[in-house]
């Protein structure tokens, strides 16, 4: 089962804790923003992703199986 | 499917016997359509059901932008648990359209027939038309469609018209039904998308208007008919409005393929050179007018442009407009048009307007350019709706087909026309600011 990363635009405040914690998959955009490496989440990295997604303070980085949804577009 | 009476042979369709002014009554309906196919039984309810077929052998396509396969909705909502609800939505956000209000303030009753027998289709028990709290004749409409068919409404699904308010991100499916269960009409993070849990946690069937008149006539005629016309990717006809410096300017029903020649001599023809054709509206894509002379009007040739026909929007600029005023004044507006819920796009959008903002003014640095495709490449993509993609598509695609405009503008600054009046239609009363939420 492979694992992604997404992000809850409308929740994320631009906190940036997530990209200090998993900076392997998240960088910061000009305005503090979080953009994400869309690629499956490797074994080795999952717990650090989980960590990030509950160390936001708005909870708007989700760790998402693949198989959950593939948005429409 | 088939009714008694023959069926229609070509164009117009939906817009067949439409009173130049005014609406039409339920009887003249009647007699130009003939009856709906409803179920008044509860055996027919049951077969009720056979209508998703048909419309996906008619191969209908969303007319709301998206051109999202109508059957493939409707299994959608008839699979997922609980009893479904439908949403006409006629918010018609987008200000170079004007088809949904065509369609209510002349045809409810299509409209309405479209909305119930989806309804029925799905077992629903509820259809909810959605208007622009603006367009009073639209409602006001509506209300006496209703009237008028209160009393053959028995055992039938009911209908309400409800009034959302004026903004582009309203008609997005998601802040429709937002804002009918009570929130905002602004769009969600999705999931769960409206066919799985929309209105009252059911699930929603969100359709444009024009789609559910369509469905109101494929429902009547068969799918077969409704393949009489159009293409194979694209069966049908389609309603577009015409917007630009033409005699007659205004809502046409058109062949999917037809050329856009015939529909320019449709409207009377151009009342001045033209510079380029925005195909799709304000989420759409621009055209060069040297290859205007031989477009089909059909996705497949649209494809390579960029652009698409959207929700039926074609809004053409003379060669005394600006194309970079226009794409400036046009690209503030979209960026005051973000919900302000998501960060990208609130900064995005408004950091693009202000870069083009300076090179419409000849103050920009030298690469802004590439600043602008740096900001589109953050923006894109990264909002909870679509809002940021079209507007970013808007944008790149005036840089390209005005690239001589634009660099002259950043060489010397305002051209003469930059001072006149846009031809670009935006909506009169200026709508509120865009801030970040939360």
């Amino acid at each position: 089962m492979s694992h992604r990363l997404r992000v809850n635009p409308i929740a994320c405040e631009a906190h940036g804790m997530c990209a200090e914690l998993l900076p392997e998959r998240i960088t910061l955009d000009d305005w503090g923003y979080p953009i994400l490496d869309e690629k499956p989440i490797p074994r080795a990295l999952l717990d650090h992703a989980r960590r990030a997604a509950q160390a936001c303070p708005t909870f708007a980085l989700l760790v998402e199986r693949q198989s959950d949804y593939q948005k429409p577009r | 499917m088939t009714g008694e009476r023959e069926a229609p042979v070509g164009l117009p369709r939906l817009l067949n016997a439409i009173p130049a002014h005014g609406a039409m009554s339920l009887a003249e309906h009647l007699s130009v359509h003939g009856e709906p196919p409803l179920a008044r039984s509860r055996r027919a309810r049951r077969g009720a059901g056979a209508l998703i077929e048909e419309i996906e052998q008619a191969g209908l396509h969303g007319r709301g932008g998206a051109a999202f396969p109508t059957a493939v909705k409707m299994r959608g909502v008839a699979h997922a648990r609980g009893r479904p609800i439908v949403v006409v939505n006629a918010a018609e956000g987008e200000p170079a359209s004007s088809k949904d209000h065509t369609l209510l303030t002349g045809l409810a009753h299509l409209v309405l027939d479209g909305g119930v027998l989806a309804a029925q289709a799905l077992g629903a028990d509820q259809v909810i038309v959605c208007i622009p709290e603006s367009s009073t004749a639209s409602l006001q409409s509506v209300k006496i469609a209703l009237a008028e068919r209160q009393h053959a409404s028995a055992g039938l699904p009911s209908i309400e018209p409800r009034t959302v308010p004026e903004r582009y991100v309203t008609g997005q499916e998601s802040a429709l039904v937002n804002h009918l269960n009570g929130g905002p009409a602004l769009p969600t993070f999705t999931p769960p998308l409206p066919f799985e849990r929309g209105v009252r946690r059911r699930p929603t069937l969100v359709n444009n208007a024009e789609t559910l008149a369509h469905l109101a006539l494929i429902a009547r005629h068969g799918a077969r008919w409704f393949r009489e016309l159009g293409t194979t990717a694209q069966p049908g006809s389609t309603l577009i409005t015409l917007s630009g410096p033409l005699v007659y300017p205004g809502v046409y029903e058109i062949e999917h393929g037809a050329s856009l020649s015939s529909l320019l001599h449709a409207a009377g023809g151009a009342t001045a050179p033209l510079r380029a054709g925005l195909f799709g509206g304000y989420a759409g894509a621009w055209i060069d007018a040297n290859q205007l002379p031989n477009l089909a009007l059909r996705d497949e040739h649209l494809k390579p442009y960029g652009a698409s026909l959207g929700a039926g929007v074609i809004a053409l600029l003379s060669e005394d407009a600006c194309g970079v005023a226009e794409t400036v004044t046009v690209t503030r507006w979209l960026a005051e048009q973000s919900a302000g819920q998501c960060g990208p796009c609130v900064h995005g959008l408004d950091a693009i307007a202000t870069s083009l903002e300076e090179v419409a003014a000849g103050t920009a640095r030298r690469d802004a350019k590439q600043r602008i495709a740096r900001l589109a490449s953050l923006a894109r993509r990264r909002g909870a709706c679509g809002h940021p993609d079209g507007a970013i598509r808007f944008i790149l695609s005036a840089i390209e087909v005005f690239a001589a405009e634009f660099a002259d503008h950043a060489r010397h600054g305002p051209c003469d026309a930059c001072a006149g009046a846009r031809e670009l239609p935006l909506p009169a009363t200026p709508r509120p600011a865009a801030a970040l939420v939360g």
